[in-house]
């Protein structure tokens, strides 16, 4: 019955590792960029949801409402600015960016609010509640919530990306951004709102993670960025519902190799990555290899 | 003039091809002066500066072993500390088996390149994207399988065995000489190997990679030969690392830092240039040693300005100055003397 | 070297007298890196006109379009657009001005429907008689169809889809690069076929093509490049067949010249 649990706690982790994991995705499959920094990302979206629900004591559903804006805006800004130039320049200087990015953010976050984790706690039933199902289940009810609303934000991409006029324009400069200037479009501006976007749900999942289990400064690299790509890997580049089927092995392998020994979560995580990385590599073959 | 034209009109004689602009062996005997000196200090200055000085020699190791990486390979690595790691923890095991963490360093450095063969097989083939995040992927795996095995400290590591009744004067003499040799190693291996063939092979791939590996050019074995080398250079690097600090911790010594320090000294000197990564550590060790009372300041600003060079001014500091004065003090190049050109030269490489 | 060549900077005095050129190209000086692609190239093109320029592999044509376009940047030299100079335009920015451009190759959204291509191409179109109802209407096939992905139609369809893509746009300038590539003969006709229609509505075309029967049937004005340089330029009606292949070829010795014009010996 334990690993009936586990197995279910896998599976509706695996919602908050496609929340955060959609996003790397869509910046890689539009822009071509591997933001470093996505899980220092998620990780400044808790500390601001942290900050404002401190200062203004506002209920800490409504920082959803607050942080994830901000965030938008933030993505839109850096990515016009710093990752634009950096794409200018080339593939390497992108990911030299943003691996620095990552470590001015760390230390950053390090500097101006210790080591000490932190957690956004909530008092109503419904975050701290759960089910029980005979005496070896339970489920949490705020694991269930974030699984629903990754869920959410997933159909939300896709309608999103198919039926409105950005979705398409995403799409197009996705596939030709230079046939796309010829039709007008400024190839700049739909970046910059690709990464708004991702920058949002990643914003979601960081306040979502803050709540569920508590945050570091180096929780962004350590947890959640390889989490994120790994589910990326798993599922299968370029599919947004790959990201859930991606998140929800993750999570279960994560949860099988806790139920063996509780200090291997983590363990079991890389290497189902790793693994992955060897046995199912779509997409990751440089091109030289092939030939 | 045409293509064609241009090609033909001129006499293949009056080209030269030469190595560098002025002649290398002065910039080599002072290199060697330079080395002397410095193999003198540990008589005439006090160990608090020399062992600062290792802690320069460690960075500028590292650093050299990246900017090969990812400066002539084109390999962004964010897992070499994966390496520093590994050769600490094979001088620790030495140690361990009763020999001298010194006796044990070079040993621990070949080590440390031999296990690099897995772990290209298993990173070889992905592009550079995931390329980063596997070997990041893969540090943290080691660390943690390391953690997992109390006879070498488990999670909480061990004080390096091996140093009993040394006089403290002496222990800190060989720390610095063996944090010197690593360095001097490194500097003139890297100089020596991007003067042969590999060198050459990898401005061509950096330069055009398709037209490279269509003319034949053993491009991937090239590489491979990159990341063992800077597998045996970084964990040289760990092992001298062990040594200084006395003790070997795994959360230390596999800490994503070192390939942040690592990177931003190499971005910041110059990418792609050997000079480039001693210009770096200089600016790296200015910076810590003036704000290391501010905790996390120094890697913020060292980040920040990397970013910014990285964007703005790609060849870095050493890019700055080699524009202005064309001076290479390794060279690695080569120059085109064409007739018309005799005293400037057009530079390659 | 073929001493006959005209140069670029020389335009024939009946034609500027033509009237105010809607695009122009004056003395454009293009590098791709090292190498001269385009050296001093000149054009008018009038309102109205369909005009052709030819060559031959690597002559620099399509490269004239990509500058034009805003692709590339020139090394020296303008573009004029109804008057105006928009060098330091970028490509998207010429083209809700009115510059419109088919690329080379289709370079259709591989991912989006055919439909989807063409609200594309509308997103940021500027006022005028083209719709993407009437694209279905010009290409009769084309509506049943709308929902396919692009990847499953013919070389032609796909052609097709490219010219609705730029036509929604309302451009008043139409470029068209390489047509005729990969596309059977008859299609190429067919497709050609429809310039009237799309000249109807009032729009000037220019067009790349190395087909030359081709482009002499359809064009107003020709114009031969050769190794980034003009070689010949004029009415279709007044050069004759050998001219256009000396032009092409750059074949010394002959008078390939057009009618008027003093050749350099």
């Amino acid at each position: 019955m334990a690993w009936i649990n586990a197995i279910i706690q896998g599976i509706l982790t695996g919602g908050l590792y496609a929340l955060f994991a959609c996003g790397l995705s869509l910046m890689f499959g539009v822009m071509k960029v591997v933001n470093l920094a996505h899980g220092d990302l998620a990780v400044v979206a808790g500390y601001i949801a942290i900050g404002i629900i401190a200062v203004t004591h506002v209920p800490v559903l409504w920082s959803f409402l607050i942080v994830v804006p901000i965030m938008a805006v933030l993505g839109y800004a850096l990515q016009r600015t710093v990752i634009q130039t950096a794409l200018d320049r080339s593939v390497l200087t992108t990911l030299l960016v943003t691996f620095g990015l990552s470590v001015v953010i760390e230390n950053g976050l390090l500097q101006f609010f210790t080591a000490n984790s932190r957690g956004i706690g909530a008092n109503l039933a419904l975050v701290t509640g759960a089910f029980t199902i005979g005496s070896q289940i339970s489920i949490a009810y705020l694991l269930l919530l974030i699984f629903a609303v990754a869920v959410a934000v997933l159909l939300g991409l896709q309608y999103f990306l198919s039926r409105s006029k950005y979705g398409r324009l995403i799409r197009a400069v996705a596939d030709d951004k230079e046939a796309a200037q010829l039709a007008g479009a400024d190839y700049r501006h739909v970046f910059g709102i690709a990464a708004a976007v991702a920058f949002a749900t990643v914003a979601l999942g960081g306040i979502a993670f803050g709540m569920y289990s508590d945050l570091d400064p180096t929780t962004g690299t350590d947890t959640i960025l390889l989490f994120a790509f790994a589910a990326v890997v798993i599922g299968g580049l370029g599919s947004l519902w790959g990201t859930l089927l991606g998140g929800i092995v993750l999570g279960v392998a994560q949860q099988i190799g806790a139920q063996i020994n509780i200090s291997d979560e983590l363990l079991a995580g890389y290497i189902v990555f790793l693994i992955v990385l060897v046995l199912r590599p779509q997409g990751l073959i440089s091109r030289g290899a092939q030939s | 003039m045409s293509l064609a034209t241009e090609t033909t009109a001129r006499p293949a004689e009056g080209f030269r091809v030469t190595r560098s602009q002025r002649n290398v062996a002065w910039t080599g005997a002072v290199a060697l002066i330079v080395v002397v000196v410095f193999a003198f200090f540990p008589y005439i200055i006090y160990s608090g500066t020399t062992s600062i000085l290792v802690q320069a020699f460690i960075v500028l190791t590292l650093a050299s072993m990246w900017n090969l990486l990812a400066g002539y390979a084109g390999l962004v690595s964010v897992g070499q500390q994966a390496f520093v790691g590994l050769g600490a923890y094979f001088v620790l095991i030495l140690a361990l088996h009763g020999i001298s963490p010194f006796a044990a360093l070079p040993v621990a450095a070949i080590a440390s390149g031999v296990a690099a063969l897995p772990l290209w097989w298993l990173v070889s083939r992905l592009r550079s994207g995931y390329f980063a995040i596997a070997t990041w992927v893969l540090a943290a795996t080691i660390m943690l399988v390391i953690e997992k095995f109390s006879s070498i400290g488990g999670g909480t590591g061990l004080p390096l065995p091996g140093f009993a009744g040394m006089d403290p004067t002496l222990l800190t003499a060989y720390t610095y000489w063996a944090g010197l040799a690593v360095t001097v190693l490194s500097l003139a291996g890297t100089y020596l190997l991007l003067r042969g063939r590999i060198g050459l092979v990898l401005t061509a791939v950096r330069d055009d990679e398709v037209a490279a590996r269509s003319s034949g050019s053993r491009v991937g074995l090239a590489r491979l030969l990159v990341f063992v080398v800077a597998g045996i250079g970084c964990g040289a690097a760990g092992g001298v690392l062990a040594i200084s600090q006395l003790q070997v911790q795994p959360s230390a010594v596999f800490s994503v830092q070192w390939t942040a320090e690592m990177a931003f000294a190499t971005i910041i000197g110059g990418l792609g240039t050997i000079e480039g990564p001693i210009i770096g550590t200089i600016v790296y060790m200015v910076l810590q040693q003036t704000l290391a009372s501010y905790n996390a300041w120094y890697l913020i600003i060292l980040g920040l300005v990397a970013i910014l060079v990285a964007l703005f001014a790609r060849r870095g500091l050493w890019g700055l100055i080699d524009e202005r004065l064309h001076i290479r003090l390794f060279p690695v190049g080569y120059w085109l003397r064409t007739p018309d050109t005799a005293n400037r030269g057009r530079r390659s490489g | 070297m073929s001493a006959s060549a005209a140069s670029g900077n020389e335009v024939r005095g009946d034609r500027a007298a033509d009237g105010t050129p809607l695009l122009e190209v004056r003395d454009l000086v293009v590098h791709h890196g090292q190498l001269m692609a385009l050296d001093a190239i000149s054009l008018r093109v009038l309102p109205g006109e369909v005009y052709a320029i030819i060559g031959a592999n690597g002559a620099g044509k399509s490269t004239l379009l990509r500058t034009i376009a805003g692709l590339h940047h020139p090394t020296s030299g303008s573009v004029l657009y109804d008057g105006k100079d928009v060098t330091g335009l970028r490509p998207e920015r010429r083209a809700t001005q009115g510059i419109v451009m088919v690329p080379e190759g289709r370079r259709l959204f591989g991912s989006l429907s055919v439909e989807e291509n063409l609200k594309v191409g509308a997103t940021y179109a500027r006022q005028g008689p083209w719709t993407m109802e009437r694209v279905y209407e010009m290409f009769g096939w084309m509506r049943e169809r709308r929902n396919q992905p692009t990847a499953q139609l013919s070389g032609g369809e796909q052609q097709a889809v490219a010219i609705g893509r730029a036509l929604v746009a309302n451009p008043r300038v139409l470029m068209l690069d390489e047509l005729s590539l990969g596309l059977a003969p008859v299609v190429v006709q067919r497709i050609y076929g429809m310039l009237p229609q799309i000249l109807g509505t009032g729009l000037t075309v220019l067009l790349v093509e190395q087909d030359v029967s081709q482009a002499l049937r359809v064009a107003s004005h020709i114009q031969c490049l050769l190794e980034g340089r003009t070689t010949l330029e004029g009415k279709p009606s007044d050069v004759t067949a050998d001219q256009v292949e000396a032009a092409y070829f750059g074949l010394a010795g002959t008078a390939a010249s057009p009618a008027g014009e003093e050749s350099e010996a």
